[in-house]
């Protein structure tokens, strides 16, 4: 399962990105995207910001969950008070590209081995699977305000702090 | 008016270390290099404090109840008057330019008020306010009380037009200590306020055509004797809303919050 996370401005501009894999079910927290599908992460998140601007003013809620699915991609999103917008795009895909020889064989021959049984049970818009990435949105939250804290943080300025990407990847690693 | 935004006590470690002349060569060098648990410290150029804790070290409830003093508040805001009042062409200029100081801090204070008022810190706000009621009441209430420590008091909605509301505050804590000179009555320092104001209703994304502050009995013609009544210093905070807002307002009706 790979994740891929962006931060997106009042602008819809870019602040942030981070992709990572699960470290649940032994996985070692490296993302597996396709090669080939790869670059289209952006785009895909991107277009759902369309659908961002439609459902965030429906209850108010921070957390607005799953929103978009493009394939086999999920994308879910939180909203700051701020309207800074955090999107998750999760893709339970557990395949391994034919020339893994730069990554070790080991964590390729683990993943291919729960790869088969996983992608079968597993539905990533479950009751579970949203808290987890909830409780992940909302640890990123308070490192976020911690950031726009700083008083010479200025409205959609780009988060480069080696820091809150550090505090990201733990928050990753904790709870996907 | 409390103190509560983290003022960046890290990232700058040089003045400690000039303080202690013989050791700080020595002692400088490890800083950058040691400590594991970030992500290769030397690596990026960033330079962390001597105690080795940055901004995400500090919990955001910590300052919640401290307050700064009045004194401490009352210069600084005059020389950010005086600031302000170089090279000023008039006084919308300058009520203008107070107005940009202060949005800034509305922005940031919408995400730490709306944070802090979470029940605890383990169930952090699960909502923000989206229609404008929630919004101003927010903002008379929470907002000001952490500014000024009470509540506005007074909150209307004006019946000339939709899209204005009017927030009013008695005695604005900022103008406290300012008298304006006869040839700038127009003037109001409450400008400050006006500007947090207008952050906090863009930030969360209810846009503003303007926020203004004015003394009571003058621009509104709403009667002289107001200046002599009880409260000399009354101030309206009149806040215009886009016409976007309004209209999305009206479409989703009672909808949520």
């Amino acid at each position: 399962m790979s994740y891929y996370f962006a931060i997106v401005g009042t602008q819809d501009n870019p602040l942030f990105e981070h992709e990572f894999g699960t470290s649940k079910q032994g996985g070692d927290g490296v993302a597996r995207f396709r090669e080939e599908a790869r670059h289209m992460n952006q785009f895909i998140v991107h277009s759902s910001l369309d659908i961002v601007d439609e459902v965030q003013w429906n209850g108010g809620q921070m957390y607005l969950k799953h929103i978009d699915r493009f394939h086999n991609n999920y994308i879910f999103c939180f909203i700051t008070a701020g309207s800074v917008k955090f999107l998750l795009l999760h893709n339970p895909d557990t395949h391994t590209p034919p020339n893994a020889s730069s990554r070790s064989s080991a964590a390729t021959a683990r993943t291919s081995a729960y790869g088969q049984s996983a992608s079968t049970t597993y539905n990533p818009t479950a009751p579970a699977v949203e808290e987890a990435i909830k409780n992940f949105f909302v640890e990123v939250y308070d490192v976020w305000v911690k950031t726009i804290m700083n008083p010479f943080f200025k409205l959609d300025m780009k988060v480069t702090s080696p820091v809150f990407r550090g505090r990201v990847a733990a928050a990753a690693r904790k709870h996907l | 008016m409390s103190s509560s935004r983290p003022l960046s006590n890290p990232s700058f470690n040089s003045p400690q270390s000039a303080s202690t002349p013989p050791t700080a060569p020595a002692v400088r060098p490890p800083a950058p290099s040691g400590s594991a648990g970030t992500p290769q410290p030397g690596h990026s150029g960033l330079r962390y404090p001597s105690n080795r804790k940055t901004i995400y070290d500090r919990n955001l409830n910590r300052s919640k109840n401290a307050e700064l003093s009045r004194a401490a508040f009352a210069y600084l805001f005059v020389e950010m008057i005086s600031y302000a009042q170089r090279r000023v062409t008039g006084i919308a200029d300058l009520e203008k330019r107070l107005n940009e100081q202060g949005y800034p801090l509305g922005l940031k204070l919408l995400d730490l008020l709306l944070y802090r008022s979470a029940p605890s810190s383990t169930q952090p706000p699960t909502t923000r306010p989206t229609r404008i009621l929630p919004l101003l009441q927010f903002i008379t209430t929470t907002l000001w009380r952490h500014l000024f420590s009470r509540p506005a008091d007074a909150l209307e909605r004006s019946a000339a037009n939709a899209a204005e509301y009017m927030v009013s505050d008695n005695e604005p804590l900022v103008n406290s200590y300012i008298s304006v000179p006869r040839e700038m009555s127009q003037l109001n320092c409450a400008a400050f306020v006006a500007g947090i104001i207008e952050g906090v209703c863009d930030g969360a994304g209810l846009k503003t055509v303007s926020v203004s502050a004015h003394w009571v009995g003058e621009g509104d013609g709403g009667g002289a004797g107001a200046k002599e009544g009880m409260w000399p210093g009354k101030t309206i905070f009149l806040i215009k809303f886009a016409p976007e807002v309004i209209e999305r307002e009206e479409i989703m009706g009672g909808k949520g919050g």
